[in-house]
């Protein structure tokens, strides 16, 4: 026994060596790849630099899309972004947030709800393109329930117009600036709520991880003031996770603000020489800008104005970022 | 006594709180109000499939095209003035969305799982904590800006090194290049997946290695990977999945023609691409072209959906074996 262990243990080291020697390669090839991955953005970052900020100037932010590039801007597009994006904000975060409420708080844990959570998840993994082609159909020509054919039109006998404004136009309560349109064709109200539906899965997942995080304890001491479920939600639940509702809600904007398929699909525009009057307006917005720019066979647009475009995109999309972590870190409490 | 000024006291407290406007309506209409929140999720499902379909079918109910011909023609060419079935066939686009999602899964497979394991298994916390945010900036980067990067970067690269150095063809527009700028974008999604799955296995499957004398490589290739296999597979699925669905990055770098080639280094066209294109040329509603992206789309949705579901049941069998 002793003498077969003398003679194994050499060779039992040697072994040792060679997996150690398999184990550094591994450890360099895994270093490899995770730097690989940040080597690739370094020079993402780098190549869009080198080409886009010698041409940062005012007139990117004041001017229109022009036939000049020197005087070429997309100050259209930064409006069109910002009030999309706002609008967009404005519309998903109720949902959202009370989807989360309901899914974390209300729902039983049944079949049902199963099915609502897996369904959530799926959505999140819905190209973007199908949203937009969803967005057309419901919120752009609404079925086509409001053209001149149609069943609706011809049974009511509405007075849909076409042309520039297609469809019925009418004002609520015959209040001027209470103006709505239908179908909403190509405007920015159609955007938005396209992007809604787009970041709503994310929306809901992040916020009912916040919700998710607030202790019991919490819960059952307003219980035990004999309060009911919904008084518990709003004064307790929702104030305590509310930044992380908001920290999840602006890293979904912000990557709204980066979609162009949806608004490409929807119809949005790729030149707009005006800032919109209202959310019946047509848009473009900064994504689509810069993808008509690359498009454009000369060279300055295609790579030097593009890359401008895109930096004044990706600082957009920092500061959203910015706030987003400032918040998370100001207002987590740890417990 | 002593009884009665207790139910007294409890009447009390008990018309404070109702007086407080927790009543019982109030606490009706937010139930109802949040249930139909949650259920809202539902109807954009609903919502994608009716709209989709409801366009699609009325593509195939046309004369002009043929629901057969339409997933096994070879030829796709709808923008040409002869309308014919032949020229509706989705597979040219079907192989150039494939071509993509597979030559970027090639790219993002192997080092999303890398980075992955040296996140799970090696990185101290430390390390972790900025390598990962870092890694997570490449996902949240516009695909706009990723399409801008291949036309501008990757594919004066590849002209310089393959055309000009090798003597081989590279089109201006090409799937090679738009896969690697594709791979790139997804390498965060595989790593996190995988990562969660490699940390949801438990401490002690790792320390019973060790105490049998197994090296750290051992332990992560033989025992966390194969723990967390589940997990791993619906990354990749969801990765590819990501990449069939991927738009502008592919739009841009990757041509718009249509065509059955095996050539990495030809401009190819996508699902995907062909419906950006369409939209671009602004086909009215009703027409053939109009039409023919839902039936593409369609197409395309049912791909990612049935992707995706897939890989959902891989997620929930590795939470469930571990939580």
């Amino acid at each position: 026994m002793e003498n077969k262990s003398v003679i194994l243990a050499p060779i039992y080291k040697d072994n040792l060596r060679n997996r150690k020697i398999i184990g550094k390669i591994f450890n360099i090839l895994l270093l490899i790849s995770v730097l690989a991955g940040l080597f690739m953005l370094t020079v993402l970052l780098v190549d869009i630099a080198i080409e886009g900020v010698p041409w940062l100037r005012p007139e990117l932010f004041t001017n229109y899309h022009s036939r000049k590039p020197e005087n070429a801007g997309m100050k259209s597009a930064i409006v069109g972004s910002f009030i999309v994006i706002s609008l967009t904000g404005i519309i998903s975060f109720p949902v959202g947030v009370g989807a989360a409420i309901y899914l974390e708080e209300y729902a039983r844990k049944n079949r049902f709800t199963d099915f609502i959570n897996l369904n959530i998840n799926n959505l999140a993994g819905v190209p973007s393109i199908v949203y937009g082609m969803l967005g057309l159909v419901v919120f752009g020509r609404m079925f086509g329930l409001f053209s001149k054919d149609s069943w609706l039109v011809q049974t009511f006998s509405l007075p849909v117009q076409s042309g520039m404004v297609n469809g019925l136009v009418f004002n609520l309560f015959g209040i001027p600036w209470l103006e709505i349109h239908l179908p909403f064709g190509r405007s920015m109200l159609a955007g938005a709520l396209t992007m809604s539906l787009l970041i709503l899965p994310v929306v809901i997942i992040a916020s009912r991880e916040s919700i998710r995080a607030v202790p019991p304890s919490i819960r059952e001491a307003g219980y035990a003031m004999g309060t009911t479920k919904w008084y518990v939600t709003r004064t307790l639940v929702l104030p305590i996770a509310l930044p992380g509702i908001l920290t999840g809600m602006i890293l979904a904007l912000s990557r709204a603000i980066g979609e162009t398929a949806p608004l490409i699909i929807m119809g949005a525009f790729t030149y707009v020489p005006f800032l919109p009057n209202s959310i019946w307006d047509q848009f473009t917005a900064m994504p689509i800008q810069i993808y008509n720019w690359i498009t454009l066979p000369q060279e300055d647009y295609r790579i030097h104005l593009a890359a401008a475009g895109i930096i004044v995109l990706l600082l957009f999309l920092f500061i959203l970022n910015g706030i987003a972590v400032y918040l998370r870190n100001k207002f987590q409490v740890k417990w | 006594m002593n009884m009665v000024s207790n139910k007294k006291r409890i009447k009390n407290l008990l018309s404070f709180f109702h007086s407080t406007g927790m009543n019982d309506f109030n606490e009706k209409v937010m139930k109802v109000l949040l249930f139909g929140c949650g259920v809202f999720s539902i109807l954009i499902t609903v919502g994608i499939i009716i709209s989709l379909f409801s366009e699609a079918i009325a593509f195939f109910a046309r004369p002009e095209v043929n629901l057969f011909t339409f997933f096994t023609g070879t030829t796709w060419r709808p923008l040409s003035s002869n309308i014919v079935p032949e020229n509706f066939g989705v597979r040219p686009l079907i192989r150039g969305t494939l071509m993509i999602a597979i030559m970027s899964g090639a790219i993002a497979i192997p080092l999303g799982l890398g980075s992955a394991i040296y996140l799970s298994e090696y990185a101290s916390d430390r390390v972790r904590n900025i390598i990962k945010p870092l890694l997570e900036i490449l996902a949240g980067i516009p695909t706009v800006v990723y399409g801008y990067f291949a036309l501008s970067f990757i594919t004066p690269l590849l002209k310089t090194v393959l055309e000009e150095n090798l003597g081989i063809d590279v089109n201006f527009f090409n799937a090679l290049s738009a896969s690697i700028v594709v791979g790139v974008m997804i390498i965060p999604m595989v790593a996190s997946i995988s990562e969660d799955a490699m940390r949801a296995v438990p401490r002690s499957l790792r320390e019973g290695a060790y105490a049998l004398g197994a090296t750290k490589f051992e332990v992560s290739t033989k025992i966390v990977v194969p723990a967390a296999l589940s997990g791993i597979i619906a990354a990749f699925i969801l990765g590819i999945s990501r990449a069939i669905g991927e738009t502008m990055a592919v739009s841009i770098a990757a041509g718009s023609t249509p065509r059955m080639t095996m050539n990495p280094l030809d401009s190819v066209q996508t699902m995907t691409s062909f419906i950006v294109q369409v939209s671009f040329g602004d086909a009215p509603s009703g027409s053939i072209n109009g039409q023919s992206i839902f039936a593409v789309g369609a197409t395309l949705f049912a791909m990612t959906f049935i992707m995706n579901i897939i890989s959902q049941t891989f997620i929930k069998r590795f939470r469930e074996a571990y939580d």
